[in-house]
């Protein structure tokens, strides 16, 4: 059993399963993530990425093992390592029926921002993403690649320590996704930890410090991209390849 | 059931918002149909009804619909409303990932579904007092009666959305459940006219006593009203626990 415990460690995971039923999405795995620190979880669909995200999110407790954020127990203090953590979805699940400026407000009263640093807070990360022009447009008139601006801004209304984002780049075209890239860059320069799940080898290659390759709810690596590709002779697909015996699409 | 007030009043701002910014549709819907019953009911049948327990039909229908109102406002607010924001809008899932926990949310849909309650109830307080149907100033005292019944509502509503398979299911929850209450809660026909049986099952109904409740108002007499009220109390309370634990059951397998 690996026990993982270091100051440096804004989360650590220790045995973590989770069972939906009769399945077994997450097998007893273990890791700790460190401060400013930017981590991915890489594997094909299936392999425990979300589930194991979503847990750091307090969306579902662990079935069993301990996982501390903020030196503090999911099950015990969702509400207070939420108020200071930040979520980009897979999915978009912006608010249909607000305007985009309203959006990130009503999100920011869920963090008890008042309004007036609320407005001023939502106006910068519009143009941080390049959404000025859009602030009073209807959700249902932004293109996919708005949509997840406006999430990776709606992410930030709360100036999170760390920020969660699950495929970020998921069905965006290579120029959308180099634009995510840049800003995701820019954010972990700021000190901003940063934990993302994605099945992109070159996102991981060019974004991350640390990636956990999953597959089948294991985690069978944890390593930076370049020793791994080192030790595996190729680039991160070759050694996922390696790893698991199998292609990353499939 | 433990839940955070303030947060719980988070996810009511966010609907209250969403209502002031399309309440001129939903709440001329809601405030149309009422007067149609009043009108066709109150008009039609009242002119071969002349008087129900020593008053003018229309008058005795009007208060009945203050209730119905109310109560058709919250279980489509929490059935329907609360479903869709559930399933295909994903509004709880973002809420969720913010320090809104489950509980909160859960009670937030029930405090939101209790005030539209309130408000759809009030309208038609105005509504027929304009029309001169109401006799008593103590109609007033109706308002938080409709947020307690309006709890119960709310509740049975929420527990649909947590059950149905399907959002098409909810027209078995209005015919069966909804519907069949509107009709025999004593809004367009003394409950006593109707045989044993049928009376025995109004009573298991919220809406059957706040139909006594709002007519007893609207005639000035407080008499029977504290009865009703206590009933509403306790089946709000004894309802609570189960829209809290089915959602979750729904919402986290």
């Amino acid at each position: 059993m690996q026990c993982y415990m270091s100051l440096m460690n804004i989360i650590t995971a220790n045995n973590i399963t989770k069972d939906y039923k009769e399945v077994r999405a997450v097998n007893n795995v273990s890791y700790a993530i460190e401060r400013g620190e930017f981590y991915g979880f890489l594997g094909p669909n299936g392999a425990g990425k979300t589930t194991v995200m979503s847990m750091i999110y307090c969306y579902m407790p662990p079935t069993s093992g301990t996982l501390n954020i903020f030196e503090m127990d999911v099950t015990k203090s969702a509400s207070l390592i939420k108020s200071r953590m930040g979520v980009m979805p897979q999915d978009s699940n912006l608010d249909p029926d607000l305007s985009v400026i309203e959006n990130l407000i009503v999100y920011a009263r869920y963090f008890d921002i008042p309004k007036s640093i609320s407005i001023e807070r939502a106006r910068d990360l519009l143009s941080f993403v390049e959404l000025q022009e859009k602030k009073d447009v209807n959700i249902q008139n932004l293109s996919g690649g708005m949509k997840r601006r406006l999430l990776l801004a709606r992410a930030l209304i709360n100036n999170p320590e760390i920020l969660i984002l699950d495929e970020p780049t998921t069905g965006l075209d290579p120029h959308s996704r180099r634009d995510v890239w840049t800003r995701l860059a820019e954010l972990k320069s700021q000190g901003m930890t940063l934990i993302l799940t994605t099945h992109y080898m070159e996102e991981a290659e060019n974004l991350c410090d640390r990636v956990a390759i999953m597959d089948s709810g294991k985690i069978i690596s944890i390593d930076s991209p370049s020793s791994l590709m080192n030790v595996h002779n190729g680039n991160l697909e070759h050694v996922y390849m390696t790893l698991t015996g199998r292609g990353l699409k499939g | 059931m433990k839940f955070n007030i303030k947060r719980a009043f988070r996810v009511w701002q966010r609907h209250f918002m969403v209502f002031t910014k399309l309440y001129k549709s939903s709440i001329a819907f809601n405030f149309i149909e009422p007067v149609l019953y009043l009108i066709a009911m109150g008009l039609g049948v009242g002119g071969l009804v002349k008087e129900v327990n020593g008053m003018p039909y229309i008058n005795f229908i009007a208060p009945g619909l203050i209730a119905s109102s109310s109560m058709f406002a919250t279980s489509s607010e929490c059935s329907y409303g609360t479903y869709i924001r559930m399933t295909f809008q994903k509004t709880f899932d973002a809420i969720l990932t913010t320090p809104i926990n489950i509980n909160d949310l859960i009670a937030g849909e029930l405090l939101w579904g209790a005030t539209k309650s309130v408000f759809y109830g009030t309208v038609i307080i105005i509504v027929i007092s304009l029309f001169g149907l109401v006799d008593s100033p103590l109609i007033i005292l109706a308002i938080p009666v409709l947020l307690i019944s309006g709890i119960i509502f709310a509740e049975i509503a929420v527990i649909a959305a947590a059950t149905v398979p399907g959002i098409d299911s909810f027209s078995f929850f209005f015919t069966l459940v909804i519907t069949p209450s509107f009709l025999f809660s004593g809004i367009f026909f003394p409950v006593d006219t109707l045989p044993t049986v049928v009376q025995k099952i109004a009573f298991f109904t919220p809406l059957y006593h706040l139909v006594n409740i709002v007519r007893s108002l609207s005639m000035g007499s407080l008499n029977t009203v504290m009865n009703d009220i206590i009933w509403l109390i306790t089946v709000a309370i004894i309802l609570s626990p189960l829209p809290f634990k089915l959602l979750k059951k729904r919402m986290l397998p």
